[in-house]
């Protein structure tokens, strides 16, 4: 009886957690997807997704309001993006060295920036409770969900709807699979690539600000564990699709609750080894998708990832 | 007319021009190798400079507490030598893989686990002579850290999964692991806040080397820079290597073993890194725990960046980012600084040292063909004027 009841809890917490942890996977991997889609890849976004947790803190702790928190997360994350792409523009530059560069300077600058906003506490974003219907307090605490996960809910439907339907959408791929295309088209590649590489930021911007203004909620330097990198990861996992990034998100987000979910009912024995399950399950899914012989199915031809 | 025609049939033949004219033509191409680098490193100083400015802090006092804490007394460098040590591997763990082009920035598992091999491997050898026992918890340790990193090499050259991602997934699933045996299995029952392995035992502590002072993780640093230099740029493997990762094609049609390189040069460098965790074990911590990731493997990354994966500019790199690390103390107390400005720093240098790269071939100054162009017109006058 205790035991099923366990795996339920067990279960419910992942679902639950599912959930809450996916948002900052969501946000930076829908704006991975944009970049790449371009033909660039941002290695720096786990910097840009820490820079905008210490910025939406710091200023929901000042200003009183998250959602002023989210705009200047989105913002100080675009400039992050804004940068890349400038910079990897420059003849012999090579992005995904930009990229690490970026990751060390966006968290140290955050670090530095954010030591005085460690103490005190923000307002959360607000979280609609769709759990109303039980009595039971865990299923009303796993379906709280925040308003920014059904925004990137939305978000990545709309995406997966502009990139087949819209001109910018179009001109994004076409810069990606050939720059030589684009620029028989008349477009200025280089442009391209650095407004993608700015929305990009602007996303993996509010998706830190979701981290601190939500869950875990708090401003603190280890506030990310690789998320930024991960989503990287997951986006080559979703095969460049903005519709697939919504479900793989979930999975890395119940795969990233399952050690504290199996520790809450009392699982102690290498609770440690569960912690790794996100970063196991994502190189499981790298190795079993990639191949030596074969560019990925639905990869930009520009990306040096896949070349 | 004759003599002015045997002049420019003289440089017409590259094997026979003047040997003075080659060595000013390779003292061109050096000179922006190495102008370029210290240039954008000046550059990254005036930027971060500017930057404290901006904060209300004088950027002179920082120049001079980096001095001080790091080079000023013979203390001061011994601690900076201490900290370049780890930071030599390190960055080994990036430059080796980048000669076939690969970016591997997950040389921190490598380290964590190294040390942890080194710590768990002194309980069996606990019997044995010192002198037997020590080099083979060396061993255990590279032999971990090859593994680890050569599969990422693996991965990449077999299955066709990218390098700098799997490298560090596979480094927080190293630190994973790593809790999970200090806490667990391996966890000395009587370190209670701070969780360790059993300590090696002082029988087994490395001494420092004799007059510097510092342990012999810089030594045996220095040396594997040197056997990687000769490696790379002296043998017909690290030739190979560079054709691999110039060009894949061309160098699977020459019937270059380009996976083999891939996997061999991945985990020369992981069995690299780990010996910096074993040093820190064996000669700073007696012990494993959760100081080995002190973020050795992400400096390793600047340092071998800094150096352009040269593996001998990666010395002195390392002895310099070892220094303002060493500071990074003072800095805190004399200029109320968070600890996290020598992490600003860093990041600054790395992105205006990559940026740099841009420059490269820009400035005629540094052109072979215009030194080489002088002197073969001076001489060329020369010879015209003795016929």
């Amino acid at each position: 009886m205790s035991d099923g009841l366990g795996i339920w809890t067990v279960l419910l917490a992942v679902v639950g957690g599912a959930i809450r942890v996916s948002t900052p996977f969501l946000f930076v991997s829908l704006g991975e997807t944009i970049t790449e889609r371009s033909g660039r890849i941002n290695l720096g976004l786990e910097g840009t997704l820490v820079f905008g947790a210490m910025s939406a803190y710091a200023t929901a702790v000042m200003s009183g309001s998250p959602w002023a928190g989210v705009a200047v997360a989105g913002l100080a994350g675009g400039a992050f993006g804004l940068l890349h792409g400038y910079v990897c523009q420059l003849p012999r530059v090579n992005d995904v060295a930009i990229g690490i560069a970026l990751m060390l300077f966006g968290s140290g600058l955050a670090f530095f920036l954010g030591k005085p906003f460690i103490q005190p506490s923000a307002p959360p974003l607000p979280a609609i409770p769709f759990g109303f219907w039980s009595d039971l307090p865990q299923v009303q605490a796993a379906l709280r969900v925040n308003v920014l996960f059904l925004v990137g809910a939305a978000l990545s439907v709309f995406l997966w709807w502009a990139f087949r339907n819209t001109k910018a959408g179009l001109i994004v791929r076409v810069a990606g699979d050939s720059a030589d295309a684009a620029r028989a088209m008349g477009y200025d590649v280089d442009r391209i690539r650095l407004y993608a590489t700015g929305a990009g930021g602007v996303l993996a911007g509010i998706g830190g600000a979701y981290l601190s203004l939500y869950y875990p909620g708090s401003w603190n330097e280890g506030i990310s564990s690789g998320q930024g990198l991960m989503a990287v990861a997951l986006v080559i996992f979703a095969r460049w699709n903005p519709l697939a990034c919504f479900g793989a998100a979930l999975l890395f987000g119940g795969a990233g609750a399952l050690g504290p979910a199996l520790q809450s009912v009392g699982v102690s024995q290498g609770y440690y080894l569960y912690y790794a399950a996100p970063y196991v399950l994502t190189l499981a899914l790298l190795i079993l998708t990639s191949s030596p012989n074969r560019a990925l199915a639905g990869a930009p031809g520009e990306l040096s990832l896949s070349k | 007319m004759v003599a002015d025609a045997a002049p420019s049939q003289l440089a017409a033949a590259p094997s026979r021009a003047p040997v003075g004219l080659q060595i000013r033509a390779w003292l061109a191409r050096r000179a922006e190798s190495i102008a370029i680098p210290v240039a954008a490193a000046l550059a990254g100083f005036a930027l971060f400079g500017l930057f404290l400015a901006c904060l209300g802090k004088s950027p002179f006092q920082l120049i001079d507490i980096v001095y001080r804490g790091g080079f000023g007394s013979s203390f001061a460098l011994g601690n900076s030598l201490q900290r370049a040590a780890p930071l030599l591997f390190a960055a080994l763990c990036v430059a080796l893989p980048a000669r076939l082009g690969l970016v591997v920035i997950g040389g921190e598992g490598a380290i964590i686990l190294g040390g942890i091999a080194a710590a768990a491997a002194a309980q069996p050898l606990a019997s044995l002579p010192a002198a037997l026992a020590i080099p083979l918890m060396a061993c255990a340790a590279a032999v971990v850290g090859a593994v680890w990193i050569g599969a990422v090499g693996w991965l990449q050259a077999y299955r066709g999964v990218n390098a700098t991602i799997s490298s560090l997934l596979l480094s927080y699933i190293a630190i994973a692991i790593s809790n999970h045996l200090i806490e667990g299995p391996l966890r000395d029952p009587t370190s209670l806040n701070k969780p360790s392995t059993l300590p090696i035992g002082d029988a087994f502590m490395l001494s420092p080397m004799p007059w510097i002072g510092v342990h012999w993780g810089l030594g045996c640093g220095v040396v594997a820079c040197i056997v990687a230099y000769v490696l790379m740029d002296r043998t017909t493997l690290g030739f190979a290597a560079r054709i691999a990762g110039g060009n894949v094609r061309a160098a699977q049609i020459q019937g270059l073993p380009v996976g083999r390189l891939i996997v061999g040069f991945t985990a020369l460098g992981g069995a690299f890194a780990a010996l910096a965790g074993f040093f820190e074990v064996v000669a700073v911590q007696g012990t494993a725990n959760g100081t080995l990731a002190a973020g050795y493997g992400y400096t390793g990354i600047l340092v071998a960046f800094l150096g352009r994966q040269n593996p001998l500019a990666i010395v002195p790199v390392a002895v310099l980012l070892g220094g303002i690390e060493a500071s990074s103390g003072l800095i805190q107390r004399r200029m109320q600084l968070p600890d996290a400005t020598v992490l600003v720093f860093e990041g600054l240098l790395f992105l205006v040292v990559l940026l740099s790269e841009t420059l490269y071939g820009r400035f005629k100054i540094f052109s072979p063909h215009l030194w080489a162009e002088k002197r073969e017109t001076a001489s060329a006058s020369a010879v015209s004027v003795a016929a």
